[in-house]
């Protein structure tokens, strides 16, 4: 018998890895403020304030692209409502902006507008801790957290999985859209919150703000990359992805499935809420339509472009998504939806690896054999899922289950 | 557990005239065999000489009786072969084991104390009962070695998995085991990258990581070439006397390499039990399975 | 202005057939013209008895503020001319004459006295309507008008209605003896506005007895109209049930039979829904006006074809490739969604499109007093029925349901058997595309038509699938009803919104109990 190596815990990153983070670091603390705030405006190094507003608004969204591929990529749960976490985020803050334009609004009342408009006289209960910028730092976790907590408690003890949950998702989030929507709810109704003034009673829309928000968000972004790849490269994440390419194997590995889905959809559920959080400030506006399915849909497209399972790919697809967005909605508006619609066809038809797994193929054929296929691996969950009647996606290839039973070998559902 | 046992224990009691220490005429405290044992919890007790026991085991899906009666029961340290048509309910009865499926009726034992039933999968295999899934199922797009570490016996829990780093004691066990199925320059492949036979031989890997009491196979060898079967066997032949073994098989040749007892299942009950002469001999097997 | 004039001409010689008219003095003109509200008001109501022509037509002036007064004279105007009411001649106005002002409550006194004078009109829809207008304004001077209109009265339906007029003017009399014989026949009526006139004089109401009879009186409406709350409530219910199980449908087979989450399965709504539009608009510019009502029936076909053509196109340009990948298959068909949307934006512009009932499917079936069934949902009704049988028929009795039935349960072995399963797909999901088709067309019957048709339905029908479990029918079929029915009986006490957190609150809940849904493919086939 030979005698085995066996491989060593590898780094956090490589040191190109480490390179292309330090260089984005300095691009975020440094370049950036450098050029928005003292190259002047008529050079073409200028970085413009709507170009400081687009990209911290996309860094944002990169964070929730982050943790889709958390949640997505690596545990194969597809999640239609995460806009929920990133809009409760987002109205947690916005709670607190409200209260901080104090009495410079339309109505000079120490009540925000909307309410004295709705003839209220003192504020909501859920206002309570509006006032305090900790207070509502611990919200901004608190909330989406505490709600993914109990919703995916209950869905994953359920057992419920593949499109069910993604459908469930989708009506939370919905249903969610609709509460907010009443004015009863006490958040703004369909206008939601906008005119902000100050945050820590500094004056919101100043550029030296704006460039601070901007280094936080970017901060905030590398810093949730380096915790989502230490995640990863732990056993835990060797787990989260054994129960997405087997689940039934993991169990029968002696691992309980539901305490790892629910650590990582939370966590997955409060990056997505902080990223509202940085979102709102920067963009000066939060109302329902932020929870809308087709948000958290684009989230899950922002993903697939990059590419599942690498969680650099998930931050570059929602920089060229956006980017294209940005792009077509002005140029040419009539053919964005057209752009978009094509994009999602054409990235689950054609590129299921995504534009880094594109690339990593290009660069690094021979590199670790070639992966296995998804076929594979669909016939192997299918293989043994099927029969449990609670996991639709087993369904329509019973054919299949026959198979299993019998002992026949059956090449899957498709003729 | 069964009632006659216990009586017999009873019984055993009663004659020796009351509670221990009343006549002052006591051997090991007055305790016998059965109803006086102090059972640990999660501790399989073999000591009436089962490891696993099925008792008139009843589940139908549909209204199809998928097994019908079923009652089996396997010693600690045996090799026993299962071997029956198809539908007969081999795969079946290895999901209620595990905790898979629920059956309507009957009772499902590991050791004398546990009932299996009221225990989940995850819950199943950290008591000791390791499964072999017919298809090959290994995670795919890790690699050998973290398939193993996956496997390893220990918590597995969440904020343990976090912190995790392999021990010299667990890394010198992954190394005997990768040498034991021959996967030793594959050490960082990717597992969707091995051929059939490597992936089997994977899985049991991964079984025995687990260090499981009890072993069930589903057809481990389908699949495999000749030397890869005559492999298996010795592996599992080394096995057995340490761990139990309950092997489901078609191939008849590597049956008789392994077997002992063999009991063949059909229509959802046991149709025969016996040496694999006995059962060839049979003529109702004959009928329904092995054929002229 | 002619108009009206012509129209008061034309009640004025009608009256003068009917009533013994007694002239309208200067003084009753002066009264009724100018003063105090509840002066003129009296004086209205004290010269119906003894109208004749002329004051019919002065009420009509001042209805039409035609009317000019000075402190002694009062004169109808009629284009830019004066004349005197009472001799009808011209005369001159002073120019300090000012206009009359009438407030509400003298409009609807107006009303109700020239309602009052039309009871013995000889046609009788106006009469009908003129006995509707005098329940909501009753009052007792005009009691003898109706007591002699009741006695003329031949028409059974008005007869009653006159009766119960009589009874409300008699609620305010000054006899308590009449008080009680009014309340008494008020009870019978079971309609919400007789209850609303009881309410009102229960709240004026000091003797003990009386109030007694009209509490008693109240009891008995409320008792009927419970009845007709009930059924309204079961009836909408059911409607919006037979809508879900519409929508739902077509979901229920690509999903159930053949495992493919459709995420455009709303888009297939709305393009079934401007097919009806666009039928509409064939029948309206080139087939004569009384065939108008047709073009629903030949929507039906062309809005089924239409949808299961672009669901043809769909699947085999796009979702067969994406068999067994679920979630990619909902990715890319939410992607198909957006371009189905913005095609037809810009096809037919972003507003929606009216698309109007034809006459046999508008209005309603009225009883009880307060329940009002509409044709229109009866229709959809009626058609989610029919569809649902014949899409059981077509899975369970024909060859192609055959076929289909036997590709989504083995698909190998049907292959092994010559059953071309590729073909089969598509004509599979073609059938559930062609249903949303058809759900759109009712759909517009009931609704707004616009290019976010399909959004608003797409989550109630994946609730109603994910309720009802897949590979049956009946779940579908019971999931849909149950939700519409509860949906509607929450929305009675918590609002539509609320309604709708609540019932999708309802089902995820009712997910974690039964995953499987109501009716599940049971464990593992054999």
């Amino acid at each position: 018998m030979t005698a085995v190596t066996l491989p060593t815990k590898g780094p956090l990153l490589r040191g190109k890895g480490w390179t292309a983070f330090f260089v984005a670091l300095i691009a975020v603390c440094a370049v950036a403020p450098a050029l928005n705030l003292w190259v002047s405006a008529d050079s073409p190094f200028h970085m413009s304030d709507y170009a400081v507003a687009l990209t911290a608004k996309i860094m944002c969204y990169a964070i929730c692209a982050l943790a889709m591929d958390l949640i997505w990529g690596y545990t194969g749960i597809l999640s239609l409502g995460h806009g929920l976490f990133f809009a409760l985020g987002g109205y947690m803050m916005g709670m607190y902006l409200m209260r901080q334009i104090g009495r410079d609004g339309n109505y000079k009342s120490d009540l925000p507008d909307f309410m004295v408009f709705l003839d209220w006289k003192e504020l909501p209960w859920h206002w309570t801790f509006s006032g305090s910028f900790a207070m509502t730092l611990v919200l901004v976790v608190a909330v989406p957290g505490l709600i993914a907590l109990v919703f995916g408690f209950f869905a994953f003890r359920s057992r419920i999985k593949g499109v069910y949950f993604s459908i469930i998702t989708q009506a939370l989030t919905f249903a969610a859209m609709l509460l907010f929507f009443r004015n009863e709810t006490g958040f703004g109704g369909n206008n939601g919150f906008t005119d902000f003034k100050r945050i820590l009673d500094i004056p919101i829309a100043t550029q030296g703000t704006r460039m601070t928000l901007f280094v936080i968000t970017g901060l905030v972004l590398l810093g949730c990359f380096l915790f989502a790849r230490w995640l990863i490269a732990s056993k835990f994440g060797r787990v989260l992805q054994a129960i997405r390419d087997a689940e039934t194997r993991v169990m029968f590995s002696g691992y309980n499935p539901l305490p790892y889905k629910l650590t990582i959809w939370v966590i997955s559920a409060v990056m997505c809420g902080v990223a509202g959080a940085l979102y709102v400030p920067q963009v000066g506006i939060i109302n329902p339509g932020e929870m809308s399915a087709a948000n958290s849909i684009e989230i899950a497209i922002w993903t697939a472009v990059g590419g599942r399972a690498t969680l650099i790919g998930p931050i570059v697809g929602a920089f060229i998504v956006n980017g294209a967005k940005s792009w077509l909605t002005v140029a040419y508006p009539e053919y964005w939806l057209y752009f978009l619609g094509a994009l999602f066809i054409a990235v689950t038809l054609f590129l299921p690896q995504g534009i880094v797994g594109l690339v990593r193929k290009w660069l690094a054929p021979g590199d670790r054999g070639a992966v296995a296929s998804d076929d594979a691996r669909h016939e192997a969950q299918r293989a043994l899922a099927a029969g449990e009647g609670m996991e639709p996606e087993a369904l329509p290839p019973v054919g299949v289950t026959a198979a299993a039973v019998g002992g026949i070998e059956t090449k899957g559902a498709r003729a | 557990m069964t009632p006659d046992l216990m009586e017999q224990g009873a019984q055993r009691l009663g004659r020796r005239g009351g509670p221990a220490g009343a006549t002052g005429n006591t051997e090991s405290g007055g305790r016998e065999a059965g109803s006086g044992r102090i059972a640990t919890p999660g501790e399989v007790d073999v000591t009436h000489g089962r490891i696993l026991y099925l008792e008139d085991v009843c589940v139908s899906f549909d209204g199809f009786k998928a097994i019908n009666n079923l009652s089996l029961d396997i010693a600690p340290g045996e090799l026993r072969c299962i071997i029956g048509p198809n539908g007969a309910g081999k795969t079946t009865m290895m999901d209620i084991i595990t905790g898979k499926t629920r059956p309507d009726s009957g009772t499902v034992f590991f050791g004398s104390t546990i009932d299996l039933l009221r225990h989940r999968e995850a819950e199943i295999a950290q008591l000791g009962i390791g499964r072999k899934f017919q298809k090959p199922t290994v995670f795919e797009q890790l690699t050998v070695f973290e398939n193993l570490e996956l496997a390893l016996k220990t918590d597995k829990g969440v904020a343990r998995s976090m912190r995790f780093r392999l021990d010299s004691a667990q890394s010198d066990r992954l190394a005997e085991i990768i040498g034991t199925i021959h996967l030793a320059d594959s050490v960082s492949r990717l597992a969707g990258t091995l051929s059939h036979g490597q992936k089997q031989w994977l899985e049991i890997g991964m079984l025995l990581m687990q260090d499981p009491r009890l072993l069930l196979l589903d057809e481990p060898v389908a699949g495999m070439t000749d030397e890869e079967t005559a492999r298996t066997a010795e592996l599992f032949l080394t096995l057995k006397g340490k761990h139990s073994l309950m092997v489901v098989e078609h191939d008849m040749s590597f049956i008789r390499t392994i077997s002992e007892i063999v009991t063949v299942l059909c229509d959802g009950s046991v149709l025969a039990q016996g040496t694999l002469d006995e059962v060839q001999a049979d003529e109702r097997v004959i009928e329904v399975y092995l054929g002229r | 202005m002619t108009m009206r004039f012509l129209h008061s001409c034309a009640v004025a010689l009608a009256l003068l057939v009917a009533w013994p008219a007694q002239a309208l003095t200067a003084d009753e003109a002066r009264a009724m013209a100018s003063g105090e509200t509840d002066d003129r008001v009296a004086a209205i109501n004290k010269a119906v008895p003894t109208a004749d022509a002329r004051t019919a037509e002065f009420f009509q002036a001042m209805a039409d503020d035609a009317v000019k007064t000075t402190p002694g004279r009062v004169f109808v105007m009629k284009d830019d001319q004066g004349f005197d009411p009472v001799s009808g001649a011209e005369a001159r106005v002073p120019e300090d004459a000012e206009d009359i002002v009438n407030n509400n409550l003298l409009r609807s006194t107006l009303e109700s006295a020239m309602a009052a004078l039309r009871l013995t009109s000889t046609d009788e829809k106006v009469r009908g309507d003129a006995v509707q207008t005098l329940l909501n304004e009753p009052d007792e001077s005009r009691l003898p008008l109706i007591e002699r209109a009741l006695a003329a009265e031949r028409v059974p339906a008005i007869k009653a209605r006159l009766e119960r007029v009589r009874a409300a003017s008699m609620l305010d009399s000054a006899d308590r003896a009449r008080r009680i014989e009014a309340a008494g026949t008020l009870a019978g009526s079971g309609s919400p506005e007789v209850k609303l006139l009881l309410n009102e004089r229960l709240a004026k109401e000091d003797d003990v007895e009386v109030k007694a009879a009209l509490v008693a009186a109240v009891r008995r409406i409320d008792d009927r109209l419970v009845w007709g709350d009930r059924i309204n409530a079961v009836f909408s219910g059911i409607s919006l049930g037979s809508v879900l199980l519409l929508a739902a449908l077509g979901l229920a087979i690509t999903y159930g039979l053949m495992g493919v989450i459709n995420m455009a399965h709303g888009e297939l709504m709305m393009i079934g829904a401007y097919a009806t539009y666009l039928m509409q608009g064939v029948f309206q510019r080139y087939l004569p006006e009384a065939w108008f009502g047709g073009y629903l029936i030949a929507a039906i076909p062309v809005s089924f074809l239409a949808s299961a053509l672009v669901g043809a196109v769909l699947e085999r340009g796009v979702i067969r490739f994406l068999y067994g990948r679920p979630l990619e298959t909902l990715l890319a068909t939410w992607g198909i969604s957006l371009m189905l949307q913005q095609l037809v934006r810009s096809l037919f512009g972003a507003q929606n499109v009216g698309v109007e009932n034809p006459s046999w499917m508008s209005g309603g079936f009225t009883m009880l007093g307060n329940v009002s069934l509409p044709w229109n949902r009866i229709g959809i009704i009626v058609f989610a029925v029919g569809v649902l049988l014949a899409m059981g028929w077509l899975i369970g009795r024909t060859r192609l349901g055959l076929f289909v039935r036997g590709v989504t349960q083995n698909r190998p072995i049907a292959s092994c058997m010559g059953v071309n399963t590729a073909r089969i797909d598509t004509y599979a999901f073609a059938l559930g595309s062609g249903i949303a088709g058809l759900a759109g067309c009712a759909l517009s019957q009931i609704g707004n038509v616009g290019p976010d048709l399909g959004q608003s339905y797409i989550v109630d029908s994946f609730m109603v699938v994910v309720m009802g479990g897949v590979g049956q029918l009946a779940g579908t079929v019971y999931a849909a009803m149950g939700l519409g029915i509860l949906n509607k009986f929450i929305e009675g006490w918590a609002g539509a919104v609320l309604a709708k957190i609540a019932v999708l609150v309802f089902i995820i809940v009712f997910i974690q109990k039964r995953p499987q849904g109501i009716f599940a493919m049971k464990g593992r086939e054999a």
